[in-house]
């Protein structure tokens, strides 16, 4: 048996790509949530936002056309998730439920209408997709013993939105726990009636949050569909967004803990596409199917409180109405 | 002659068919505290809410030390040097002391910098006002007496000149209202102007200088404190003549009724509410429960209403009632003679879109006379409800009504009627007239005392101790699960059940306001959040 093949760089490796959209889902509902807005509509951002992105670095060949695409795709959607909770003081559920459904019909039924491929765009080639970088020194560093690995294999040689996801996470801690902003922002999902006496606008802050919310989740869809894929196909979110709201809530709405969270479910996911390591490590063999839906237990079980007690912020889901 | 701070002239306001506010003007001069009284729905908070830029009026001018002044926004109203410390606080629980004072007041974009700032002018208040508070404190780990202060605070942090208090006194203790009381003196000595919301005439008697009355959404006088009496100013909220004082005998308690032993309950968290509690109720006695909100009162209420489990024994005229299970419900507790008017009416009491008459049946609905085989008989329970709506004096007497159409004093008539009316061995009553009329409260309180001398037992829960004081007994005081300390009302005063309600029981020692403070902090239940 050989349990170190479980960590084996290259299924590292695969853990830190597949890491990276559920860390910038997790990220952006980290922002919507901790403003009250509750948001299960992440699903449905990063679908419209893959969709967009892929449509658009086809058509003119530049990546970053459409990850611009992507994230004013999702964008949208979080203006109209805005729209429905903060303006008109809709459900929140309700919203992001009909944004889901819309962004699941809605990129199939215009991928077909644009490319005739079934539903999906052509397949993304050179600058239409997010290429690999390779860090300094790291094919000089690669033959110094373990560390010369592991930078040149596992840090380096990754899109350059692997390492925006990763500095969003102390990015987004500053913001919320340094600057005004972020006192705001948090005070506004906690007691939202604080802020306004305080005479700062709540909508206006919601609006911001669900903003960056937006931007977010277009560049975690944009990295599906142009970086770890090559173009875009139907459902190839595939429950991400809703794994991403699970390991908000095993982070406790915290952005280092959400990290850890993503790459708990990264790593689930990363072996799963694995069995050979793992039938090394256990010495028996585990069905595939057993091995894809880990990633989907743990979610269950976190959400079924197994993890301690996690307090979302306590405006959360409510609309906010001004009375004393 | 001086500016006044603060002048309104012919403030009105609609909502819908509802004129909440009606040409109403006021002066306050600067270093004055200028009291407004008036019943629950007299329009006090709209008035303030105009002022504080929540509501726009719908005519009239609000004039600054002399200068127009339109106030659109809270922006605008803390920019004009408006402070106002809200009924129900606006801070944030997980937020630090000093976090909550810089939140909409920061200096730039950077927290560092301002929470520095923050601290030093802090320190500076704290002297000068004698406004002690910790910086590093989270809200939800202090006591409410401290969040009112940092509430304070923030409107000082914000130069605010008039600061307004809405019903301050109502969470606080007696010995936390005085220490309010100072630092609204000291305030006032500094220059500052306070404008104090209460329906409580003692406090207005206590520390304005000047008063004004609200009455349906008009003000019927402004006089001066010292040239008025709390007789003439209950007369003038109501309109008519009031007894402040309840009128009763002295009570001639028979057997035991209710007796409770080691009532022990322990909530969804795993906090123990009720922490080993002992009482007994007499026939004929009305046994007041005393405490700051959230002490486990409600919990009392609600094991001995049928929806709360507990453990321990409770025994009613010698025999056991059940504490969990099947006959622990609120039908078999009405069964065997309980009768309880909840403290929350129009959550627990009532259901506020049903007519009256189908309140009424609440509960009894099963009764004999309400049914004929396996329909109710509507006609029969809604002749019923008028004719226990006129005896009730309740307005306007008519069936039909949503329960939502009523007012607070004529909803909790309804309740009263429907329990009362069943002829129970012990009624449970929770804050029968808080948010009240004053006129239906002397209602309230006869009908009671009235149940008290047919020789049934009365279990009243009331956080308001005039009350407490006025209608009961006998008096537990209630702090943190625990009953602290029993007295016969006629041998007590509000400043010994004060200490009895912070958990100090050797009530005979003086004791400072910081050692009741840290007491009230240390109990489990915030009782700010129970309101």
């Amino acid at each position: 048996m050989d349990f170190l093949a479980l960590f084996d760089l290259s299924v590292l490796d695969s853990t830190v790509r597949l890491t990276t959209p559920l860390l910038l889902a997790c990220l952006a509902g980290l922002f919507s949530e901790r403003a009250g807005i509750f948001d299960i509509g992440l699903e449905g951002k990063m679908l419209f936002a893959a969709f967009f992105s892929a449509a658009v670095a086809a058509m003119t060949g530049s990546v970053w056309l459409g990850l611009l695409a992507g994230i004013a795709a999702s964008m949208a959607l979080s203006g109209i998730h805005g729209l429905a909770s903060i303006t008109f003081r809709g459900n929140q559920l309700i919203s992001g439920v009909a944004i889901n459904f819309l962004a699941a019909g809605m990129t199939v039924l215009i991928a077909q209408d644009w490319f005739q491929q079934g539903g999906r765009t052509p397949s993304l080639i050179g600058g239409g997709r997010f290429e690999p970088i390779t860090l300094p020194f790291a094919n000089a560093l690669n033959g110094v013993p373990f560390f010369g690995p592991i930078y040149a294999e596992l840090i380096s040689g990754h899109s350059i939105l692997v390492y925006v996801s990763l500095l969003a996470v102390p990015g987004t801690w500053w913001l919320l726990f340094r600057t005004r902003f972020g006192l705001r922002l948090r005070a506004v999902g906690e007691n939202p009636a604080a802020v306004d006496t305080a005479g700062v606008s709540v909508m206006g802050l919601r609006f911001v949050a669900v903003g960056i919310c937006g931007i977010l989740c277009g560049i975690a869809g944009a990295y599906l569909a142009t970086g770890l894929q090559a173009g875009f196909v139907k459902d190839m979110t595939a429950g991400r967004g809703f794994i991403a709201l699970a390991a908000l809530i095993f982070a406790k709405w915290r952005p280092w803990h959400a990290l850890w969270a993503t790459l708990l479910f990264g790593y689930l996911q990363a072996i799963a596409l694995r069995p050979d390591i793992i039938e090394g490590a256990l010495g028996f063999r585990v069905q595939v199917q057993l091995l894809d839906a880990l990633p989907y237990i743990l979610t269950v079980v976190i959400l079924a409180g197994f993890v301690g007690k996690a307090i979302p912020p306590r405006a959360g889901g409510e609309p906010y109405v001004k009375e004393r | 002659m001086t500016a006044p701070a603060i002048e309104l002239k012919g403030i009105s306001k609609a909502f819908g068919p509802v004129q909440a506010n009606k040409d109403i003007s006021i002066r306050v001069m600067p270093g004055t505290i200028h009291g407004i009284i008036g019943e629950n729905g007299a329009g006090k908070s709209t008035l303030m809410s105009i002022l504080y830029g929540f509501y726009k009026a719908d005519a009239g001018e609000v004039f600054i030390s002399g200068q127009k002044t339109e106030i659109p926004d809270s922006q605008a109203a803390i920019a004009a040097g408006i402070g106002m410390v809200f009924q129900h606080f606006k801070l944030v629980e997980n937020f630090t002391v000093l976090e909550n004072i810089i939140l909409g007041a920061e200096d730039g974009g950077l927290l560092k910098p301002s929470l520095s700032k923050a601290r030093k002018t802090l320190l500076e208040l704290e002297k000068e006002y004698d406004l002690k508070v910790d910086p590093d404190a989270v809200i939800e780990q202090i006591g409410v007496g401290m969040q009112q202060r940092v509430e304070i605070l923030k409107a000082l942090y914000r130069q605010a000149n008039i600061l307004t208090l809405d019903e301050p006194t109502g969470v606080l203790t007696p010995a936390e209202a005085d220490q309010l009381f100072r630092i609204l003196g000291r305030l006032k000595e500094e220059g500052k102007t306070i404008i104090l919301i209460t329906h409580k005439l003692r406090e207005i008697m206590d520390i304005t200088d000047t008063v004004s009355v609200m009455r349906r959404g008009e003000m019927t006088a402004t006089v001066k404190t010292a040239e008025t009496s709390p007789e003439e100013l209950a007369e003038l909220m109501v309109g008519r003549k009031v007894l402040l004082r309840v009128d009763k005998e002295p009570a001639t308690p028979g057997d035991v009724v209710l007796d409770v032993k080691n009532l022990k309950v322990v909530d969804d968290q795993g906090v123990e509410r009720l922490r080993g509690i002992d009482l007994q109720v007499r026939a004929g006695e009305i046994l007041g429960i005393a405490g700051v909100a959230g002490n486990g009162q409600s919990e009392l209420l609600e094991v001995l209403g049928g929806y709360e489990d507990a453990t321990g024994t409770v025994t009613l005229n010698g025999a056991p009632i059940d504490l969990t299970g099947k006959y622990s419900d609120g039908r078999s507790r009405r069964d065997r003679g309980i009768a309880h008017v909840p403290e929350d009416r129009q959550r627990e009491g009532l259901i506020m879109d049903f007519a009256a008459w189908e309140n009424t049946a609440f509960g009894y609905h099963r009764d004999a006379a309400y049914t004929s085989g396996l329909l109710s008989n509507n006609a029969a329970i809604k002749a019923d409800t008028a004719e226990k709506m006129e005896r009730f004096d309740v307005r306007p007497p008519h069936p039909h009504l949503a329960a939502k159409n009523f007012s607070g004093g004529n909803q909790q008539k309804i309740v009263l009627a429907r329990e009362i009316e069943r002829n129970p061995d012990l009624l449970l009553i929770g804050q029968p007239t808080r948010g009240v009329d004053i006129g239906a409260i002397e209602f309230i309180h006869q009908q009671i005392v009235a149940l008290r001398d047919q020789g049934k037992a009365i279990l009243l829960v009331s956080v308001e101790l005039e009350e407490i004081l006025g209608l009961a007994d006998r008096v537990a005081v209630m702090f943190d699960g625990q009953i602290m300390g029993e007295r016969l009302t006629t041998e007590t005063d509000e400043k010994e059940l004060g200490l009895l309600m912070a958990g100090i029981t050797d009530t005979d020692k003086p004791h400072t306001i910081a050692e009741i403070e840290a007491n009230l902090a240390q109990a489990h239940g915030n009782p700010h959040k129970e309101i």
